[in-house]
This record gives structure tokens, sequence and C-alpha cells, in this order.
């Protein structure tokens, strides 16, 4: 099979392509530049959009023999996931962009071209496990990737593989020093990779500058606070709220309500929620017969709950979640997942949290 | 291997090898006065009198240096420094958009930083420069450092009459550099007949090492150094010399001078088959630069070795990528050094739309190619290109 591998530089994605020439594969290799201003070295354990990230890939792409390319994808990448997220925040929601560059980048966009130009499969280091068009959690729990992968659909994890799911990621780092690479004890990439300084709040004030508003507190609905814009803050949060409020129970923010610019918050209590509503799903197979019985994760590293799941009439779906969930922030996508414990939770597919 | 990218390096010929081995197996410093010393300044400094042969160059215009980007910063950076000295009012460089980026980026950076101000000379759609062009751009020339423009550019191949070129920059009492790497060896290149004032030459595109190269300088031309230390050339540029590739760099250049006529003319009827061929297979090609048989000062308007072509519809990194994995090497002229392509420079110097900059591939021949090259790459190229496209231009 000719599989083109996705190589960022770091070790997930190099024992990946290691892992598919050892298969037996014509694999070909490809870093993805998707900074306009990329920067000479990277800057602390983020990025794998730096030139020193691109050398790294090249490196083990040299070792392994295998040809390597580097694709310009700046512009999608700048369109589809950073506009993206900007918007999403500017709306008072809270975007994940690492599943929006799974579904829109490395999972249409490159595999797409690729296929054009005759591969068969692009290869990526994510840990999860995908056997025969299915989709499930990878054996290291506390590295498992399903949750940004659960927006791909049949027809694109027909293109995918990903060879990781079923090691743990020590088992990964034992590989790539049995082999040399360099990358072996490289640090694991975190946080957003286009804010390198990890300051999101900042990055958001440069591009959608500021607008203040001010913070309500629900029991009372009386004003308690200000803020400099609704992108600051997301549903749950409660550290960085500057409040002065009598009673000194801690605050978390309720709801973001960008057009009056309104930030309301409120005690612990009022956080719950026990249904969430959602927009249209994706699946990652033919869609499930609704109602059904599931388990939804709501975040990325979030705790699993059991729920049902009813269609809306709207498109959507209900979610009735078997426990109080805190901190639901619309915008995040709900991951729908039907528990496995010998073969691995499988992925159902995905729903964006409405407001 | 089909391999069709000399112009970004060709194989080391023979004999090259012979002699830079044989030099590398003897000790001697050539700065050094013993007979070790001696015997190592003996080889350089006949090494030093071959390349002046072969270029129409005096031994003591030959600055031996570790290559042409060297070359081009000593001479853009030294010469603007020393006639800027000489007289406070020379600040502009009047150079070609369609240099290599040697060239450019000193430019750029004696602008940003020493006060520089670049005027940049209007091409030919072809690319080259014309005599009219450069008087147009230097003015009386009083305010003037020091104009560059290269012999034959490395990407489209389009040679420039050089020596009416220095001609104008003379009346105007202003040096003229040329870069010449691509040059040497396709066409005729004498260094005294030119008129020029500095030349700059590399090794590895005339099956010499890599990391050899010189600057021709007259005698007159007033030079700042780049590099400070022992002064070995000249005092314009110091360390210790690399006796071993600066005796392969002489064997090259004479091989590529003396074998020149007939390469050039074998290299250019391989070259005008592989364009017909390419054209016949995907006729929207189109060749980039100036014609096949162009004619300039009486020689070759274009390199004989050099076919440049745009594939509208078809990126060329997915075209090189699919060329790659079919065996054939070729170029698509410009990477950054992240390895990101770039819309080539020079095709958007010469007003081609993003578009058809990004399109485009090199295919470079040299002393090795053969029919069976032309043949390999006309049996792979309409598939590729019809791939190619089918990928489409990877943008919305």
């Amino acid at each position: 099979m000719r599989v083109l591998a996705a190589m960022s530089g770091g070790v997930d994605s190099a024992v990946a392509a290691a892992l598919a020439v050892d298969a037996g594969h014509d694999v070909t290799g490809v870093h993805l530049a998707l900074s306009p201003d990329r920067q000479t070295l990277r800057s602390g354990a983020r990025g794998c959009c730096s030139v020193e990230d691109a050398h790294d890939a090249r490196r083990v792409a040299d070792e392994l023999g295998i040809p390597f390319y580097v694709w310009d994808l700046a512009d999608r990448f700048r369109e589809d996931v950073v506009e993206d997220f900007v918007a999403e925040y500017a709306a008072g929601r809270t975007p994940n962009p690492c599943l929006r560059c799974n579904e829109r980048i490395k999972f249409t966009a490159v595999l797409d071209r690729a296929r054009a130009l005759g591969f068969d499969a692009v290869v990526t280091g994510h840990h999860a496990r995908l056997a025969d068009g299915r989709l499930r959690r990878s054996v290291d729990a506390a590295k498992d990737q399903s949750y940004v992968l659960g927006v791909l659909t049949a027809e694109q994890l027909a293109g995918a593989r990903f060879p990781l799911g079923s090691m743990t990621k020590e088992r990964v780092r034992a590989i790539a020093a049995e082999r040399g690479f360099a990358v072996a004890t490289k640090p694991d990439s975190h946080d957003v990779c286009f804010i390198p300084d990890g300051d999101t709040r900042g990055f958001l004030t440069r591009r959608l500058g500021t607008a203040p508003g001010p913070v309500v507190d629900a029991a009372t609905g009386t004003t308690v606070g200000s803020h400099e814009g609704t992108h600051g803050f997301t549903v749950g949060q409660r550290r960085g709220l500057g409040l002065a409020v009598g009673d000194q129970r801690p605050r978390y923010v309720l709801s973001i309500e960008p057009v009056t610019r309104t930030v309301t918050v409120g005690t612990a209590e009022l956080t719950g929620v026990d249904v969430v509503r959602t927009g249209p799903p994706t699946w990652t197979g033919p869609a499930p017969a609704l109602p059904l019985r599931a388990e939804v994760q709501l975040r990325a590293h979030g705790t699993p709950v059991g729920c049902t799941v009813e269609a809306a009439p709207d498109g959507g779906l209900v979610l009735t979640l078997a426990r109080t969930e805190r901190g639901v922030a619309p915008g995040q996508s709900a991951v729908l997942y039907a528990p496995d414990p010998v073969h691995g939770d499988l992925v159902l597919g995905q729903a964006p949290v409405a407001r | 291997m089909t391999y069709l990218d000399h112009a970004a390096t060709t194989p080391v010929l023979p004999e090259v090898l012979a002699a830079v081995t044989e030099q590398m197996g003897r000790v001697g410093n050539a700065s050094s006065l013993h007979a070790g010393g001696r015997a190592a300044r003996r080889a350089a400094e006949q090494a030093r009198e071959r390349l002046a042969e072969a270029l129409g160059a005096r031994p003591s215009e030959v600055l031996f240096t570790g290559g042409g980007t060297e070359s081009d910063n000593l001479a853009l950076k030294g010469l603007y420094w020393a006639r800027r000295e000489a007289d406070s009012r020379r600040r502009r460089l009047v150079v070609s958009p369609a240099e290599h980026h040697a060239v450019l980026d000193s430019a750029e950076w004696l602008a940003k930083h020493e006060g520089a101000e670049v005027t940049w000379l209007r091409l030919e759609p072809s690319g080259r420069v014309t005599p009219e062009a450069l008087a147009e751009a230097l003015g009386d020339g009083s305010d003037v450092a020091v104009a560059s423009v290269m012999w034959a550019n490395n990407e489209i191949g389009t040679v420039s009459d050089v020596a009416a070129l220095a001609a104008v920059a003379h009346a105007a009492g202003v040096p003229l550099h040329t870069d010449a790497v691509q040059a040497v060896g396709q066409v005729p290149v004498d260094f005294a007949a030119s008129g020029v004032d500095a030349l700059t030459l590399t090794g590895h595109k005339l099956g010499g090492p890599m990391g050899a190269g010189a600057l021709l300088l007259r005698r007159d031309a007033e030079c700042t150094p780049l590099l400070h230390g022992g002064g070995q050339e000249r005092d314009v540029r110091s360390g210790t010399l690399d006796v071993p590739v600066i005796v392969g760099l002489a064997v090259a250049a004479t091989a590529a001078v003396t074998g020149r006529e007939e390469r050039a003319g074998r290299l250019a009827a391989l070259r005008d088959r592989l364009v017909a061929g390419v054209l016949e297979q995907v006729p929207d090609a189109q060749l980039n630069g100036a014609p096949l048989d162009d004619v300039v000062a009486g020689g070759p308007g274009r390199l004989p070795g050099n076919a440049h072509l745009s594939f509208p519809g078809a990126e060329g990194d997915a075209l090189l990528m699919l060329l790659d994995a079919r065996g054939i090497e070729c170029s698509t002229g410009s990477a950054c050094s992240a390895g990101v392509a770039r819309p080539s420079h020079v095709l958007t110097a010469v007003g081609a739309d993003a578009a058809r900059a990004r399109s485009s591939l090199r295919f470079s021949l040299g002393h090795t190619s053969t029919d069976a090259d032309v043949d390999a790459l006309l049996a792979v190229i309409g598939p590729v290109v019809e791939r190619a496209r089918s990928a489409g231009m990877g943008r919305r």
C-alpha cells in the first residue's frame, strides 16, 4: 500500500512512520507547514510548526530512507482552524482547534491531496485504535486522542491509519530510542500550536480587540465586576474572574452572551447540567438508531459519563446525563462512545454542544 | 536514477576526485615556510594560475573563497563599503531582481543595516537585463556604489550581455559584479574581455568539489574584507587556503572550459528534444525564459542545459514528488530553509502570476546527461502532470 505519513517532528509521528515502513508499505513522509511565520527555533515544549520541527521530521525520514516533503498548508490552516477558533470565541463558544484541524486539515486537505496523488491512506501518530473502520480509544488511557478524532466520518477513517493505538506512550518512546531517533526524548507538545506563548486570552485580544462589558451574578442579577471582552472566558471557568463578591464563595462562569457582552457567573451548584443539547451530529459509521444508551465525553481529557441520546426536532441531539456535569461549554464536542472494556471504547460520533 | 538537476550540483569529474584525493594525502599549510608548506603553496598557486588561464583572468585577480555565496557576499558588501568610504554619496546598489539569494539578500542586508538604497533593474520578459535598463537605473552614477547582474540565471537560464553591461556601468563610473556560477562551462566566459570588475564562480557546478569558489576581482577594485585574519588572499579574504579543494576547483574549471563547445552543443540538442517532447505530451505547458534558440552578443541567449517549464493547474511540488517517486530528480527552483515551496522570485520578477510561478519545474542537464535521461522523463511526464492536476493547486 502507498501511504503518506504526516510527520510533525514529534516522537509519535516518527514511530508511526517507522511502523508503516516495517509493515511493508511504500511510505512517503510529509511535514505540514501550518504557520505563515515559522519560527526558526522551538519556544518551550509547544509546537510542531517551527523550522526545527521540520528538521526533526526530515532527520527521521532520512533515517528511514523514505522521501520527505514539506506541504505548505498555512492558508488552509488559517482559514479553517485559526479563523474558526477566533470566530467561535467571538460568538461566546469554546472551540477545540485540534479537532477542527483533524476534521478539515489532516483528514480533508491532506487526505484529499494524498488520494489525488495516488496514495491509499494517511498515517498519523494519533493515539487511537482503528481497525475495520471502527475507531476506538487507545490502550493508553492517559494519552488517548480518540476525542479529537471523533469528528471523522467513515469515508475519512477509510483513508486513515493509526499504528500507535495498541501501544502505550512509554512503548512509543522505547521504540524511538531503540531506533536511535533523536526525537525519542522530545517533550510532548501541548496547548494550542498557533499560540506559541500559551496566552490564549492575549491572542484573542490582539485579534478581537477589547470590548468591555459587565459580569453579572446569576442569583442576584447585580453587576459584580467588569471585563475587557467576552472572548476571555469559557463556561465553567473559575480563575481570573477578578470579582469582589461579598459572600466569599467562589464563582464560575455560567454563560457568555456576546451581543450584550454579558458574562454571567454563579456559585458551584448553579454550574450543573443534566441535559445537554447539541447541534447536528456526525457519525464514524452508519448512523445508529435513536434513542440510544451511550457514554459521552464533553471535553478533551474529560471523564465520560453515561447518557441517553435522543434526536431533537431541530436535527441536533438531546443528551440526558446519568450524573450532573459541571462546566459544559458550548462549542466543545460531545463525543459519544459505546463502552467496550475488551476492545476499547468504540467512538460512535460527535455533536457540538449548543448554547 | 535519472538526474536532471545539474544546476543544483553536478557529478564530480574523475580527474577532480583523483587530484583532490592526492592533495588531501599531503601535509602542509600553504602559509608555512618549511618544505611541506612550500609544496602546498606551490599547488595552490598552480591552481590559481590554471583557474586564471581558464577564465581569462590574471592569477593575482583570483581570490579563493568558500563558494558562490561567499563570493557574492564579498563582492556586494566589500565593494559597497569600499566605494562608500571613498565617497559618502555612493549609497545606491543597482541590482537585478532575478539574482540568486546570495546577491539579493546581501543587497537587502546592506539596505537594512548599512544605509544602502537598492534600485531594482527592469527586466525583459525573458529575464534579461538590457544595457538601456542599466543605463536608466544608473543615471549619472555618482551616487551608485556597485551594480550586480548575473551572467546567466540559475532558474530560467537567461544569459545577459555582460560585456555591454560592463561598458555602460564604466561609462557611469560604476563597478559591475556578475554572478557567473551557472555560466562558466556552459557559455564562453572571459573575465578580461567582459570588462566586469568582479565575477563569482563556484566549483561544484563544474564537476569540482563543494566548498570551493572564487571571486575574480580586478586589481584596481577596492574591496573591504568580510573575513579578517591572516590576509591570505590579497588581504581581502582571510583563512588557511583549502589546498585540496582549490586544486580540484582548478582541474574542474579547466575541464569545463576546454570541453565547453562540444558539451554545449550536445546539451542544447538534448535539451531541445526534452522541451519538444514535453510540449508534445503536455501541449499547454509553457517554456519560461528566453527562446531555446535565442542569441545574445553572438552567443547562446539561454544556457544550453536549461529547460524551465510551467504546467498550468499542477503544483510544482506535487510534480516534483511524483517524478521523484518515479526515479527522476529535478527542481522547483527555489525553496526556503524549511523546505516550503515558494513561488519562484525569478518568475515573479519577470511578471508571471503566482499560479504560474508555483507550477514550474526546472530540468537542468550536465556533463553526464544522455538521451536515456530525456527518454526516462518523456516516458512519465504526461501521466505525472495529469495526476498532479487532479490534485489541484492545493488552494481554494
